[in-house]
């Protein structure tokens, strides 16, 4: 689980371009849309891409998306119970 | 005091028609035009349903008469079409005659070339010639030079509203007086770079657009081309001329909310429609029918929604109706479809249905007209939005 | 009728046109075929969570913008209005390619989203909160002066006080590289890439983002007044002398009322000719000045020439690197610019000193 976690800050950094943010500055629970790490809808769709692509994950409806990409701890915890590769 | 700026000529086609008549005949009998994906390959097409020309390129070439080395994007061919109606239906026999103009919009402009052929070119030879295809102001080029127009040609392109855009500053432009006559619209072909842009958008709908309804999810993307041809009360009085209805309002805003959605409460949708009431000096009660942009994404209707409610009160909305179910969602050239339709609904005082719906929205009380309407029908409000927040309102009125 | 005046300018290109007074620092490249803009220090600008997903044409744009508003010393505007011909072509192509290549799948959205034309238009109002009249032009070489006619009438129509007007394009590579095939662009290994009396077809490609603040009211900070924009889409070269003198005359001027002619010569000895008309006769006594050879080819370069018609009429004169002729005049009140691509195109822009 901590693996993924790291791994998950890792492809978030990269996928979303946020070059000025170091991977120890996003805790587990931080809240990474809005007053967080300031991610916005758009982020929200690469972030489904990438749950696709990487873990086999389909979502059908983007407003999945807000419960599962709250914070690294329950993005972690959904792509675990989930994952299809 | 007049009106507006005449209409004297419009020129459509669309999955509901190759001309005018056919379209009107479609809108009458709720004929949809929405289909599986039949000119383009692309892995999507068990999945998404589309508003489609159902001509081939070989059939354009051929019903416009090209050369075998002609360079004409599907964007530009059913561009020409639509502008030929037009000036046919205008009687323009001597096209620069008059101080005459060409305000064109796009949003692909010849991509449908580009991505068909990207990798060949360095193989090919005989595809080079699609290169300089690409950008918009050559779709705008190729048909001026179809029409034989020399003078002022220029190409809008602000996304999904672009068509309103170029009617507003055709009107603008006769107003003014620096044209005596000047041919508006849009076109926009389908390709696969807008399927798949609007597939990762996640607003493509599965089944059949319903704009306005509660269930709705998303829309279904379209092709199609029109033009009207906008003269100025000098002409129409030195001919004679016919005048189809007039462009009697126009207004543009910006959302300035998000790249792609619309604010909760519409902001650019409210500031649009109060601008072009207000060119118009029409009131919201003066309105006898809104042609409302109805994309059937969860996100536009709620807004343009809040938008009309704000405009006209929840309880004194006009009688509006999206008439994307029929078409799909032509992006550029909506507006100049819906421009079509508008003017149509003037001339026959009919309002138009909005199929598909079932179930009223959650939000508001906003139930757009299901059926065809009989009415009598002076002024019809038609709101186009698009990406970038960028929100155009065009209002048409009765000549007389 | 209500007057236009230039109260600002914002500009990145291929020279150092940014923290200069005019073209001090240019220096003329006749090697590559690809000129690229100089960068400025975007995070001065933007912020760095705005900043990661825009696109070069987008950054360029928004930074030109607040450089126009802030020499014209306006904070908000009434309109924004910009001209590109092809967009952030570097997003499209990374979109295109990604379909292809992809086979249509994994795709996100944001190289689409900065594809659409509008995007820089867009952005600078979302940046700027301004909910004002929001328009772009995509028309080849004409793509900046619609915009520019477009706010000159807003201006006039009493719509608007203050009018962000600018042009945009931005090089990207697989275009580029489609422009040398079909020869847009001029061939490798044939320099050095004059661009007067040139020999050989094609151009030298730029990119580049210039931003005009436009005003209903004159001063400190006043460039020019925009007397008159046309268009026309196409031209023979033998109609280019009576367009132009018939142009003039819509104004009230004559050839010899011209200060300074700013010719948008390429380097292209297929439509070279165009300018050579003017500057070979009508107006062989006129101070002449092209730019091309600083900013490159592009379909909004110029919007780069009225940056520099703007900049003679503030400095009185004609830097030794723009001028074609070395003809001087005592002052320089009236210029006069004309500009086509491919023989299609075509515009004529009057500006003069207030």
């Amino acid at each position: 689980m901590e693996a993924l976690k790291q791994e998950l800050k890792e492809k978030i950094i990269d996928v979303l371009n946020l070059e000025d943010i170091k991977l120890e500055e996003i805790n587990d629970n931080d809240a990474l849309f809005g007053d967080g790490l300031g991610l916005d809808s758009i982020d929200a769709l690469e972030l489904i891409v990438m749950l696709d692509k990487d873990y086999g994950i389909k979502l059908v409806d983007p407003k999945e998306g807000k419960v599962i990409f709250k914070s690294i701890e329950t993005m972690a915890a959904y792509i675990k119970e989930n994952r299809a590769k | 005091m007049s009106r507006g700026i005449a209409i004297t000529g419009m020129g459509i086609i669309s999955a509901i028609g190759n001309t005018v008549e056919e379209n009107y005949v479609s809108l009458v009998n709720n004929k949809m035009g929405i289909t599986t994906i039949e000119n383009i390959s692309t892995v999507h097409s068990g999945e998404i349903k589309v508003g489609e020309i159902k001509k081939t390129n070989q059939q354009l070439v051929a019903e416009l008469e090209l050369s075998p080395d002609n360079n004409f994007s599907r964007t530009a061919m059913i561009g020409t079409i639509a502008a030929k109606q037009a000036i046919q239906e205008a009687q323009i026999s001597s096209i620069n005659e008059y101080k005459t103009g060409l305000i064109s919009a796009t949003s692909v402009g010849g991509m449908d070339m580009t991505e068909a052929h990207y990798y060949d070119y360095f193989e090919d030879e005989n595809l080079v010639k699609y290169i300089s295809c690409h950008e918009g102001g050559d779709v705008a080029h190729k048909i001026a030079d179809e029409l034989g127009l020399k003078g002022m040609v220029t190409t809008i392109s602000t996304a999904c509203s672009s068509a309103a855009n170029s009617i507003m500053l055709g009107a603008r432009l006769i107003q003014s007086g620096k044209l005596d006559r000047v041919i508006v619209g849009g076109t926009d072909a389908l390709a696969k770079f807008t399927i798949n842009g609007f597939k990762t958008l996640m607003i493509l709908s599965d089944g059949y657009n319903s704009p306005f309804d509660d269930n709705r999810k998303g829309l279904n993307l379209g092709e199609a081309a029109a033009y009207l041809v906008l003269e100025s009360d000098e002409i129409v009085k030195k001919e004679n001329k016919k005048v189809l209805a007039r462009v009697s309002g126009y207004g543009n805003a910006n959302d300035a909310f998000h790249q792609t959605a619309s604010s909760e409460n519409g902001d650019g949708a409210f500031l649009a429609m109060e601008k072009a009431l207000k060119v118009a000096n029409l009131k919201p009660e003066q309105i006898d029918y809104i042609n409302v942009h109805g994309t059937a994404t969860p996100n536009n209707d709620l807004s343009e929604g809040r938008a009309i409610v704000r405009i006209f009160g929840e309880e004194k909305a006009p009688d509006f109706s999206s008439t994307k179910p029929l078409t799909g969602h032509t992006l550029a050239a909506a507006a100049a479809i819906e421009a079509v339709y508008s003017v149509l609904a003037i001339q026959n005082n009919v309002v138009f249905p909005n199929l598909n719906f079932q179930t009223p929205m959650q939000e508001f009380n906003l139930i757009p007209q299901t059926t065809l309407k009989h009415k009598n029908i002076e002024h019809v409000l038609s709101n186009s939005f698009g990406f970038g927040g960028n929100c155009s309102t065009l209002i048409f009125s009765k000549s007389e | 009728m209500r007057k236009t005046y230039i109260n600002g300018l914002g500009c990145i290109s291929v020279q150092e046109t940014f923290d200069t007074i005019f073209l001090e620092k240019a220096e003329i490249n006749e090697n590559d075929t690809i000129l690229p803009v100089k960068t400025p220090v975007y995070k001065d600008f933007i912020s760095p969570v705005a900043i990661r997903r825009m696109a070069k044409g987008v950054k360029n744009g928004i930074v030109a913008s607040a450089m126009a508003m802030k020499e014209a010393n306006v904070s908000t505007v009434d309109a924004i209005i910009t001209g590109t011909g092809m967009g952030c072509i570097e997003d499209s192509e990374k979109f295109l390619k990604a379909i292809i290549d992809n086979k249509e799948e994994f795709l996100t959205p944001t190289s689409f989203i900065q594809s659409t034309h509008n995007t820089v238009g867009a952005q600078i109002a979302l940046g700027l909160q301004c909910k004002a009249y929001n328009l772009t032009y995509v028309n080849g070489s004409i793509s900046f002066e619609s915009a520019l006619l477009d706010a000159k009438m807003k201006i006039e129509e009493e719509e608007a006080n203050i009018i962000l007007v600018g042009g945009i394009d931005e090089n990207a590579d697989y275009t580029t590289s489609l422009f040398k095939l079909a020869g847009f662009i001029k061939r490798e290994n044939e320099g050095p890439y004059k661009v007067l009396n040139a020999t050989t077809k094609g151009a030298v490609y730029g990119e580049g983002a210039t931003f005009f603040v436009l005003e209903n009211e004159k001063k400190s900070t006043t460039y020019a007044e925009i007397l008159d924009v046309e268009i026309i889409n196409k031209l023979d070269v033998n109609e280019v002398e009576s367009k132009c003198s018939a142009f003039l005359e819509a104004n009230g001027l004559q050839v010899s009322d011209i200060d300074t002619i700013v010719l948008g010569f390429n380097g292209d000895v297929e439509f070279d000719p165009y300018y050579k008309i003017l500057s070979e006769n009508s107006f062989k006594n006129t101070p002449q000045a092209f730019y091309k050879q600083l900013s490159g080819e592009y379909n909004t370069a110029s919007a780069f020439g009225l940056w520099v018609g703007a900049k003679i009429i503030k400095t009185q004169e004609v830097p030794e690197i723009i001028s074609v002729n070395n003809l001087e005049k005592p002052a320089y009140k009236t210029i006069l610019l004309y500009n086509q691509y491919k023989g299609i195109d075509h515009s004529f822009t009057l500006i003069s000193k207030c």
